[in-house]
């Protein structure tokens, strides 16, 4: 299955990174921490560790610890606008509770 | 669900711990806020999308008011209420802003008012610069926070290079009072450096070159691996893209022979001008057409040729303070690696000639010069809130004027020379000046000059409980010590008994940027007359002190002079006090010389006196050196 990006998601990470002037792309990964058990990381990637997954998605290279794949196998990243506010949404279909702003998961 | 932004490296944040933070440019026309999301600094844009905020409030009544194109659209019919251009107030008394009949507020002169800053006296009652400065970053912080999706953990704030303590504590306090957390106050021109120098990787000596819409700065700085440091600040306050505008205007009056036009006509050709000015910078003419109230119809063709021509000598203005930031850096135009644009009126053609020819380079411009600042401001504001790792970042800023204290005479002694990077500290020691003198008054001064009639008065303070001794016995240390933010404070410590004193300088108002101009420019014209009056002032004080100690002997040991030697004596010192009268510093030398040497064997034969006192029933092994 692995992770995947939306095409809107894929041109703003393309852009972030062009003009940020580095990465190899984006690692996505989930802690335990946060108010409900887990919580999403999403960081630029600068280096590639040995274990690393990585996935293709509309040209923008995702990598995901072996760790966090089970977590969030199969979801999707999209990029929204809500008023002023931008960023990334997370589809994560593994997904059974979370708390009320979203921000961590439990599965 | 939330809306996640990408972190660095290693910098994800636990939910509900995100560490938002802005970077405000407070502008005297337009303000904005920016960000750093995704790793970007952006401007953040209201619902409008638009990313100017007119640094305009008008109050309505007792509860309400407006912020913004709102306020600055009534600014006509409702001009007393309509406050626009505050910046120009902050940190200000009555007496520091000159004639007030230029503005159309009506100003509070109340000697019982808080820190002598003027206060505007509007429908919602008396309202600081502070307050209504208040107001434009409130407006800043529920737009930050309504994009951002959470409360601000912090912003940095720009202010001029050229702002005093009074005009930096100010910005402060509006901050606090629109309920931000202020991370540090940033020179604008740094905050221009920062936005270019971390985006283009770039190192070496650059120039900043700002013109806004009323005022003009030049900074230069000096970058190498991500350290900042300013090396010079220059400008003119009273210099900026209006004054282009009006050049247009007063072209219009001459081709229309207008004269004595009713206020709303002005306004209506000054809008033209402006708009004319904004077009010849894509364009090479701009068509004016406008009706006056008289019916009239203005209608002129204008192109870059002629507007080049009616505002050349606005552009060379700009290119004085620009070669005296360089003396000051000392350095040689060509040392400076790189030119930054900032300030709309930098758009203008001629003006990035201009700048390109003085520094034989073309100027960067690839970042919006209105924006540039706000983007630098949420970078450092980005950094300071903890978003970035590994990344050591030193910010260093100067001073624009030197920082000293009264000595005895009336001169000021320089701690901090100016231009000094801050934050900083300083310490001199100083000593009484009288037999058995308990206290010191410490006289905080700012500016160039050697007379303290000529420099800035800050603040006054008190070190008491100082252990009697005689003059020149006790030792005070005298600390000063400026902050990130520019702000002084002065300790000062009788290193003896450890008495101690202290003061924070938020003095209740400054200077000027014109005033701060003039000083500079003073203290080059003034430097041989002062150096005259320092030569001076120190031979009287040296003469006084001689005086004393003289008199103070002949009443203790009148024995050891002979009636001849007294009258000689009596002599010398009548023609000190009378060389004292004439302001001829070598003469009064003389004279202090002449009394010396009379006075040669009175001293000795005291000299004598007091050993043979100390020694006088001592046997010889007490003497011996242990």
């Amino acid at each position: 299955m692995g992770i995947s990006l939306t095409e809107a998601a894929a041109k703003h990470v393309q852009n972030f990174i062009a003009k940020r002037g580095k990465g190899l792309g984006l690692r996505i990964g989930v802690r335990t921490t946060g108010c409900s058990g887990m919580a999403y990381k999403l960081e630029f990637a600068d280096a590639l560790s040995d274990d690393d997954m990585q996935f293709q998605s509309h040209g923008v290279t995702l990598l995901v610890d072996p760790k966090s794949l089970p977590y969030i196998d199969g979801m999707e990243l999209d990029f929204q606008r809500e008023g002023l506010n931008e960023g990334f949404k997370f589809n994560n279909p593994n997904v059974k509770n979370e708390c009320g702003c979203g921000e961590s998961f439990q599965v | 669900m939330a809306l996640l932004q990408i972190s660095e490296p290693g910098m994800s944040t636990a939910p509900h711990q995100h560490r938002l933070a802005v970077g405000i440019d407070l502008g005297t026309t337009n303000s904005l806020v920016a960000t750093v999301r995704n790793g970007i600094s952006t401007v953040l844009n209201d619902e409008q999308g638009r990313a100017m905020l007119p640094s305009v409030v008008r109050y309505l009544d007792a509860e309400e008011l407006m912020v913004g194109e709102a306020a600055q659209r009534s600014q006509s019919e409702d001009p007393t209420n309509t406050i626009s251009s505050v910046k120009r107030f902050m940190g200000r008394g009555l007496a520091d802003i000159g004639d007030i009949s230029r503005f159309p507020y009506r100003f509070i002169d109340d000697p019982n008012a808080k820190v002598g800053q003027v206060q505007l006296r509007t429908v919602a009652g008396a309202k600081s610069p502070v307050e209504v400065s208040a107001e434009i970053l409130k407006v800043l912080r529920v737009r930050a926070e309504a994009s951002l999706g959470g409360e601000l953990v912090g912003a940095v704030i720009t202010v001029p290079a050229y702002f005093d303590d009074a005009q930096r504590q100010a910005t402060k306090d509006a901050a606090r009072l629109a309920g931000l957390n202020v991370l540090r106050l940033l020179n604008e021109p740094t905050a221009a450096a920062i936005a270019y120098g971390l985006d283009n990787a770039a190192e070496g000596l650059y120039a900043v070159y700002d013109l806004g819409g009323g005022t003009f700065d030049i900074s230069i700085l000096r970058l190498s691996r991500g350290v900042f440091e300013v090396l010079a600040t220059n400008g003119d306050s009273a210099l900026g893209g209006d004054d282009f505008d009006h050049r247009i205007f007063c072209w219009l009056l001459e081709k229309n022979t207008l004269s004595a036009l009713p206020p709303q006509d002005i306004r209506l050709l000054l809008t033209h001008a402006r708009a004319a000015k904004e077009q010849l910078t894509e364009h090479d003419e701009a068509r004016i057409t406008a009706v006056l109230s008289t019916g009239a119809l203005v209608d002129n063709v204008l192109n870059q040729a002629t507007f080049y021509e009616i505002s050349q000598n606005l552009v060379q203005r700009t290119l004085q303070p620009l070669r005296r930031a360089l003396r000051d850096a000392a350095l040689k135009i060509a040392d400076i690696n790189g030119v930054v644009m900032v300030g709309g009126a930098t758009r203008m053609p001629q003006v990035q000639r201009a700048v390109g020819e003085f520094f034989g380079q073309t100027p960067l411009t690839n970042l919006d010069p209105d924006k540039v600042v706000a983007l630098g401001a949420a970078i450092q504001a980005n950094l300071l809130a903890g978003n970035r790792s590994g990344e050591d970042w030193l910010l260093l800023d100067v001073i624009p004027l030197s920082l000293g204290i009264e000595t005895m005479g009336g001169l000021a002694e320089k701690l901090i020379p100016r231009n000094s990077t801050i934050p900083t500290a300083r310490a001199q020691e100083f000593t009484t000046y009288k037999d058995g003198q308990t206290a010191m008054s410490i006289h905080v001064v700012q500016g160039e000059r050697e007379l303290i009639s000529d420099c800035r008065s800050l603040a006054k303070f008190e070190l008491r409980g100082i252990p009697a001794m005689v003059a020149g016995a006790a030792r005070i240390r005298v600390t000063f010590q400026v902050d990130a933010d520019g702000l002084l404070s002065v300790f000062a410590r009788e290193m003896g008994s450890g008495v101690e004193a202290t003061i924070e300088v938020k003095p209740s108002y400054g200077l000027s940027d014109a005033e701060i101009t003039r000083m500079l420019q003073e203290s080059g014209q003034h430097a041989r007359q002062d150096m005259q009056a320092r030569a001076l002032r120190e031979q009287q004080i040296e003469a006084r002190q001689l005086i004393e100690a003289v008199q103070n002997a002949m009443v203790q040991d009148a024995e050891l002079l002979s009636a001849e030697q007294c009258k000689q004596i009596d002599e010398q010192i009548t023609l000190v006090q009378a060389a004292l009268e004439q302001q001829d510093a070598m003469h009064l030398k003389r004279a202090i010389g002449a009394l010396n040497e009379v006075t040669v064997s009175f001293a000795q034969a005291r000299m004598d006196k007091s050993v043979s006192h100390a020694l006088s029933g001592k046997n010889i092994s007490d003497l011996e050196v242990k």
